[in-house]
């Protein structure tokens, strides 16, 4: 079981999808990462010797911002966008779609589970 | 898409005009303007400006973190104020 940056991968995927299991790679990078430590995509992670596992972690270490460091970095700029005011924070601090979506059906991602408002009581002659 | 590096920010021109007069005359005042599109340059930090949402002015009181915004960014126009029923707000 091979451990980077505070992740465990799956020990039997391929190791170009291995990488995505970190916070911050996705398939592109995971690839680039791989070419500069001259692994191949298909090896599974099993397989990595301990030198490789090392030089992943020296890439990863150089040059990519993953995990706690990144999402803290997400959260700095959200709050950034929240104390200036502009339109984008203030959806931001109401949970409502950021970039202008529609918002009269759906965008339940950002509003969160539907909240059923009780029907108005039918006018009875 | 995002706006060639080629042409420069967009700011309204007038606008430009009057920030940089203020600045070098050192006295304050609020500028208004309905120019919503235009870029907010490190020029502008420190200024007050009134803009238009369509209705009245809104003053802006420009900071460090607003500059690369635009000005119409910090003057919604629209308001939402609550649904029928709702108690909250």
């Amino acid at each position: 079981m091979a451990r980077i940056v505070g992740v465990d991968l799956p020990k039997n995927k391929r190791s170009e999808i291995a990488l995505t299991y970190i916070y911050g790679i996705g398939r592109s990078s995971a690839r680039k990462i791989l070419d500069k430590a001259g692994i191949s995509y298909d090896k599974k992670v099993a397989d990595w010797s301990d030198g490789e596992i090392t030089s992943i972690r020296n890439i990863l270490n150089e040059g990519y911002k993953v995990e706690g460091e990144l999402r803290s970095m997400v959260q700095l700029s959200i709050k950034r966008l929240m104390d200036i005011g502009c339109y984008r924070g203030i959806r931001h601090r109401l949970g409502l779609p950021v970039r202008g979506q529609s918002t009269k059906n759906n965008a339940r991602t950002r509003k969160g589970k539907k909240k059923t408002v009780a029907n108005k009581k039918k006018a009875t002659k | 898409m995002s706006r060639s590096l080629k042409k420069g920010p967009f700011i309204a021109y007038k606008l430009e005009k009057r920030i940089i007069q203020m600045n070098e005359s050192n006295k304050k005042s609020v500028i208004k303007t309905w120019s919503r599109a235009s870029m907010i340059s490190p020029d502008f930090v420190g200024n007050t400006i009134a803009v238009h949402n369509g209705n009245k002015f809104i003053p802006v009181y420009i900071t460090e973190n607003m500059v690369g915004h635009k000005l119409g960014e910090f003057a919604p126009t629209r308001t939402f104020r609550g649904h029928a029923g709702n108690k909250k707000s």
